[in-house]
């Protein structure tokens, strides 16, 4: 067995936001009791629609952002509660990849300094000696020394992303959480970029947290898969299990929406009614039951507890299942 | 089959600094009546490109086509005046677009939006113009359709968004819609949902459909024919069973590999190398050598012609030279 590298307990996050221009604040519940762990060297995927808290879910964890309840444990350390002053050992340990390549790099500072600015505040290196790290690390993700010289504008999307990749392992962080990283590339690109980060965890036994709403990548790049819907998990369990398994509606009609690049496999699609509710005011019950093809009464009322499902990592939260 | 729209040679170019860049290179395909043709490529590849090209949306840039022949039915649009234009937009030919927030009017209310090509083209009067909006907001599955024609497009979701810009599309009846990219802002369980109406329209009314996406799931899904563009020309053109079966291009075949697909054992995905070239500084030859695996002396030098291969299937490439040697035009 491995060790556990990352454990989150009832993470919840709400934010408040004002109703109107003098309205009363009201409360967007974002995040609402996450439950989930990683072993050391394993990747684990939050998968879901747009609003269904994945995202936060991956700040909170990097604590770019504070939750309102619940635990963090990485690496054996509890952080959910530190203050900004002492996160800084931890933020060694926990490196981010976002979505947007165009946003998430600085266009004033050449890659050199994009990429060196990590050992700059962690260590007490030389310039010259974290320049020698960061040609090292260009070199790692296919990027060259020529590279270090220019301004991120001159590089490609594809490029881009490689640049923060280099950016999240100057530091040789234990989890990488990456946010969406292949969704604003073009297929081809994306396969490049999934293919070095599966290569790069071979190499550096890293653990990622993936978060993405594309489930064909989820599918190639996890062990784990969490399931999300309006700020909760409401199922999780290995990959081959929730693909070849599925217990929630909800995954079931995630995977039945999944366009399939194959012309004879034209099948019977499972189609949700209606739209995802606002987390502002999220239905009472099982948050799904309003867009469920199968809700019961009790669906209505009731919140489901989560229950283990057909294997043993297999969690499902709906009362559809017998426990 | 008859066919509906037939483009040949078609060339779009914009003037920068009175310098032409050419983006479309002798684009050719043409689309049969009630069928649903992909126009599938990378970003830069000009698949937009070709269908603003279509309807002339240049308006406010330097973009103009500069050669070739757009036919629909029995007129060539690239000759014809902006005012016939204008009669046929909307009315033969509808479009939805990628975003349908930035593509509606925020200070209009819906019910005016879709009653404008309405009274354009139909010439309805007042009263049985709401009574048709109303029918067709129906049609597109929009809940509550007398209210809703009372509210702005920043009330509804991004899913009832993109009806609304269906049902302002199929208002006139289109002959042809051409749908750019027009799941691509949606989450899963919505595009299913745009999909499969799309989809029920099509068969219904018969109308045929340009589809432009870069999701090759979507393509499969929905398409009748497909056409691959690279750089700004077609690289090959199939039936989509026997795209995805047998695809000839290499560049088709290496993004057929880079998807990763539900329920595939595959420890590493196939990948292009490289990037997408810079449409001021394309490469001599053929436009995708040097990202080819199969790449060959001839590719750096020549241009590959059109090649026509069984099936009627067309592929342009060095490779198939040897297997069929018809250059069609």
């Amino acid at each position: 067995m491995s060790n556990t590298l990352l454990k989150v307990s009832g993470l919840r996050k709400s934010f408040s936001i004002p109703d109107g221009m003098f309205g009363k604040k009201k409360l967007l519940k974002a995040v609402h009791d996450v439950s989930f762990l990683i072993p050391e060297g394993k990747t684990f995927s939050l998968v879901g629609e747009s609003g269904c808290g994945k995202s936060t879910t991956g700040r909170l964890i990097s604590r770019l952002i504070a939750p309102s309840e619940g635990e963090i444990w990485i690496d054996g350390e509890e952080i959910s509660q530190r203050k900004e002053s002492q996160l800084k050992a931890m933020r060694k340990k926990v490196q981010m990849i976002f979505q947007d390549p165009y946003a998430s790099l600085n266009p004033r500072m050449k890659v050199r300094d994009i990429v060196g600015e990590p050992l700059a505040i962690h260590t007490k290196l030389s310039k010259a000696e974290r320049n020698k790290q960061v040609s090292e690390i260009l070199e790692v993700v296919g990027l060259s020394e020529y590279h270090a010289h220019r301004y991120a504008h001159e590089f490609s999307g594809g490029q881009r992303q490689r640049i923060g990749i280099a950016r999240a392992l100057i530091m040789k962080p234990k989890l990488i959480i990456a946010d969406e990283p292949v969704s604003a590339l073009d297929v081809s690109i994306q396969s490049q970029i999934l293919n070095l980060l599966k290569d790069l965890q071979a190499e550096f036994q890293l653990t990622y947290l993936f978060i993405s709403h594309d489930l064909s990548v989820v599918e190639h790049i996890s062990d784990h898969i969490g399931v999300m819907y309006l700020g909760t998990i409401v199922e999780s369990g290995p990959k081959e299990e929730i693909f070849s398994n599925p217990q929630h509606p909800y995954t079931k009609a995630l995977l039945s929406s999944i366009p399939i690049p194959d012309p004879r496999l034209r099948r019977e699609r499972i189609i949700l009614q209606g739209d995802l509710p606002s987390p502002v005011n999220p239905p009472t019950g099982c948050r799904f039951h309003t867009r469920c093809p199968v809700a019961m009464d009790i669906c209505k009322v009731m919140e489901p507890p989560v229950k283990k499902g057909p294997t043993a990592d297999h969690f499902v939260a709906c009362h559809l299942i017998e426990s | 089959m008859e066919k509906l729209l037939q483009i040949e040679k078609l060339e779009t170019e914009f003037t920068k600094d009175k310098q032409a860049l050419k983006i479309l290179h002798g684009v050719n395909f043409h689309i049969n009546k009630g069928e649903v043709l992909g126009l599938v490529g990378e970003s830069g590849s000009g698949k937009s490109l070709t269908s603003l090209s279509i309807m002339k949306l240049f308006k406010g840039t330097s973009g103009e086509i500069s050669g070739g022949r757009i036919q629909f039915n029995d007129q060539d649009l690239t000759n014809i005046s902006e005012s016939d234009m204008r009669k046929i937009r909307g009315k033969q030919i509808a479009m939805i677009f990628q975003e349908p927030m930035t593509s509606l009017n925020p200070v209009m209310k819906i019910g005016e939006q879709l009653l404008e090509p309405i009274r354009l083209h139909l010439g309805l009067k007042e009263k049985q113009a709401k009574a048709h909006a109303v029918s067709i907001l129906k049609k597109v599955g929009i809940p509550r359709a007398e209210e809703i024609i009372n509210e702005f497009p920043h009330q509804l979701s991004g899913g009832m968004r993109q009806r609304i810009m269906i049902a302002m599309a199929i208002s006139c009846n289109p002959q042809l819609l051409i749908a750019d990219e027009p799941t691509t802002a949606l989450d899963v369980t919505i595009q299913a949902q745009i999909l499969d109406l799309m989809k029920q329209l099509q068969q219904k009314e018969n109308m045929s459909v340009l589809l432009i996406t870069h999701d090759l799931g979507v393509v499969a899904e929905m398409c009748d024919r497909v056409v691959v563009m690279y750089a700004g020309r077609v690289v090959e053109e199939a039936d989509v069973f026997e795209l995805f079966e047998s695809p000839k291009h290499p560049y088709t075949k290496g993004l057929i590999g880079s998807v990763p697909k539900l329920g595939q054992k595959k420890e590493k995905l196939d990948s292009i190398k490289g990037n997408v070239p810079d449409p001021s500084n394309l490469p001599k030859g053929c436009k995708f050598a040097p990202r080819c695996n199969n790449v060959m002396p001839i590719c750096y030098q020549e241009e590959p012609p059109d090649l026509k291969l069984e099936n009627g299937r067309s592929c342009s490439c060095w490779l198939y030279k040897e297997e069929r040697g018809d250059i069609c035009v």
